[in-house]
């Protein structure tokens, strides 16, 4: 167990290692000139080449790539190029405006597809169940857009429900006024996938032989369905949550941009739109750590589920 | 062991057996046999139907023939929807500029010093044509702030949208499947440099992805088919992979290697076609991801030119038309839209079941 854990560790470097390649050299390479986008628009060439020296941009690739990886191994990523913020306390004050809309999101969706998924598995087939599906299949058709827009419009403006947007810096103030609108429209949207999806995992379940086995020996439904069926469901339900969870590190970006929450999604876009490097670096290698991690919890967390899995 | 008493005459009878049949009907393929269940499923061939029609449009729109003209102002600003009629009369106090030159006419000719010449300037505009662009009051489905035909954005910006879904799909599963087939097929060192790139590229997620590409390589229809395409082929890879794995140690494939087939003939003349109802499955899902991403995108100001138009140029300009209560431009395009991607989805589903019927009604 402990030299699984070891090896798994070990090959997450040269992934890591592949990922600042990545971001450095599509950014280095293509990207625009950070001291152009920094600098006024007045700026003299000087200026410009003043602005890149004190970003240590002259200096050659190879000392810029060592940085980055000096920042990722102390996990001191400096300061931002466009706002002179320490990347230490962005992320502290912008992640828990993020996690205010995500985790809501993450834990409503699920907790509301699963039983909605076991009851249509369960009708499979009938008219309840065709309907449903069709209506998600028109759902799904409906760009996320859409929804915030005409949510937006409806909930917030013409009935007063909530309000259009904002912030505030109490994180309870903002659970229970400023994120209800985005958690709302969040969850319809993603209502209608994970429906589909934990539906096609409660199938795959009903047509087991031990569904059968435990129907002859005389169980009632609900105990073949919440004893048996859901149990071995939550496995792939599990992985799934697992897997969306790095997610909602950045948040989704259209959310936070259109309600304008400072989270950490606007700001990388803001990061992105400015150059601003450090940022960028930061977020996606922290991003990228953490799907890692959350690849070898769902790993670990199969072992746990399933005594038959034998980790390798 | 009779057949290695008499191998002779077993193998004669077969082949005077087979000859005796002469006029044999070949066996249905498996896309032949597809096409037989597909019809039977009423909702796919509506659905195909729908889509048919909306590649007769794009073809329409892409050539010219219709909506060619969607950047002219053709109605006054906001004009409403002709279904909806006119907007409310203005107000008295402002007056409209045909209503202001109608009134200025009164006769000051003599004392007008530049009487005696209008004549002569008359006959020399007439010289030239000048065409008045008759500005509607309504139009079919309402216009713009800028008084473009709502329609014929709707019809353009499909075309954009469904050709950007499309072609960027096309990229994707283009490196999806040729990275998986040689990673499922030869594994070893060039699998796991494969697996590394793919782990790599998983690790980020998605929509960083697009950003990243998209402020690198900037706007505009090709920019955005390449970095979906280049980002996006991760799904089709896994799946294309794990096919290729599996299909890699089958009989026939050996069977193919002992007459002495190449790994190129194996992989795509026998291996390819065996997977490829895996691969068009992925690929319809693909279009309708690449779709939406595209929506928004050009919200976020990463999508297609400012100069051109799609569902999520149109969508990100109803943001602000709709809290003035102009909703036709918003209506629009989420009907095109939504229609075309229903559409779509469920001739997929049909495709799937009719391709793979163990698998029908399962998602």
């Amino acid at each position: 167990m402990f030299a699984y854990l070891l090896r798994r560790l070990w090959q997450m470097i040269p992934t890591l290692l592949g990922v600042v390649l990545l971001v450095f050299f599509l950014f280095r390479k293509f990207g625009m000139d950070p001291a152009q986008t920094l600098a006024s628009l007045d700026a003299t060439p000087r200026e410009i080449a003043e602005i890149r020296q004190q970003l240590g941009l002259d200096e050659p690739w190879w000392w810029q790539l060592g940085l980055f990886i000096k920042g990722i191994v102390t996990f001191d990523w400096g300061r931002s190029w466009a706002t002179h913020e320490t990347i230490a306390h962005l992320m502290a004050t912008r992640l828990p405006a993020t996690l205010t809309v995500t985790l809501p999101i993450l834990i409503l969706d699920t907790l509301i597809a699963i039983p909605i998924a076991l009851g249509l598995a369960y009708v499979r087939g009938s008219l309840t169940d065709r309907a449903i599906m069709v209506g998600t299949t028109v759902a799904l058709s409906v760009s996320f857009l859409v929804y915030v827009i005409v949510g937006q419009y409806v909930f917030g403006f013409q009935l007063g429900w909530f309000p259009v947007q904002g912030w505030s810096d109490s994180t309870w103030t903002n659970l229970v006024v400023y994120a209800p609108l985005p958690v709302l429209l969040a969850v319809l949207v993603g209502l209608s996938p994970q429906t589909r999806l934990y539906r096609s995992y409660f199938l795959d379940e009903l047509g087991h032989d031990y569904v059968r086995t435990a129907r002859a020996k005389g169980l009632t439904e609900p105990a073949v369905l919440f004893r048996h069926v859901l149990r071995n469901a939550l496995i792939p339900i599990l992985t799934n949550v697992g897997l969306a969870l790095p997610g909602i590190l950045i948040g989704s970006f259209l959310i936070e941009v259109y309600f304008s929450i400072p989270g950490i999604g606007r700001e990388v876009l803001l990061a992105v739109n400015r150059s601003d490097y450090p940022v960028i670096q930061a977020v996606t290698i922290y991003v990228a750590m953490l799907t890692m991690l959350a690849n070898l919890a769902v790993d670990l967390s199969y072992r746990a589920v399933d005594p038959r899995v034998m980790l390798r | 062991m009779s057949d290695i008493d008499m191998p002779d005459f077993a193998s004669t009878s077969l082949v005077s057996a087979l000859a005796d049949m002469a006029p044999m009907r070949r066996a249905d393929g498996v896309w032949r046999s597809a096409w037989r269940r597909f019809r039977r499923d009423g909702v796919g061939m509506v659905s195909l139907a729908i889509v048919a029609a909306y590649a007769l449009l794009i073809a329409c729109t892409g050539s010219g023939l219709v909506a060619r003209h969607w950047q002219d102002e053709v109605g006054v600003p906001d004009a409403r929807p002709s279904f909806v009629g006119p907007a409310a009369a203005p107000p008295p106090g402002v007056a409209l500029p045909a209503a202001a030159a109608a009134s200025a006419e009164v006769d000051i000719s003599d004392v007008d010093p530049l009487a005696p010449r209008y004549a002569e300037w008359d006959a020399r505009a007439a010289q030239y044509h000048a065409q008045v662009r008759p500005i509607a009051a309504t139009l079919p489905f309402g216009g713009d702030r800028l008084g473009r035909d709502v329609l014929s954005k709707a019809l353009k910006g499909t075309q954009i949208s469904v050709s950007v879904g499309v072609l960027a799909a096309i990229v994707a599963t283009l490196i999806g499947a040729a990275l998986g087939a040689l990673a499922g097929f030869f594994g070893g060192h060039v699998g796991d440099l494969v697996e590394w790139a793919y782990n790599v590229l998983t690790a980020v997620p998605e929509i960083l992805l697009f950003f990243a590409f998209a402020a690198v390589f900037g706007r505009g229809i090709s920019t955005l088919v390449l970095i979906m395409g280049l980002t996006g082929w991760t799904g089709q890879y896994r799946q294309v992979r794990a096919e290729f794995i599996k299909h890699a140690r089958r009989e026939y494939v050996l069977a193919a290697e002992a007459i002495g087939a190449g790994a190129g003939a194996r992989m795509f003349r026998h291996i390819l076609p065996n997977v490829s109802h895996v691969i068009l499955a992925r690929m319809s899902l693909l279009v309708v991801n690449f779709i939406k991403a595209e929506v928004i995108l050009s919200y976020l100001g990463l999508g297609v030119a400012t100069n051109q138009v799609s569902w999520g140029t149109m969508l990100a300009e109803s943001q602000s038309e709709l809290i003035l209560g102009h909703w036709w431009q918003l209506a629009a395009a989420t009907i095109a839209m939504a229609l075309f991607v229903t559409a779509f989805s469920l001739m997929a589903d049909a495709w799937r079941d009719a391709l793979d019927p163990r698998l029908r009604g399962l998602r």
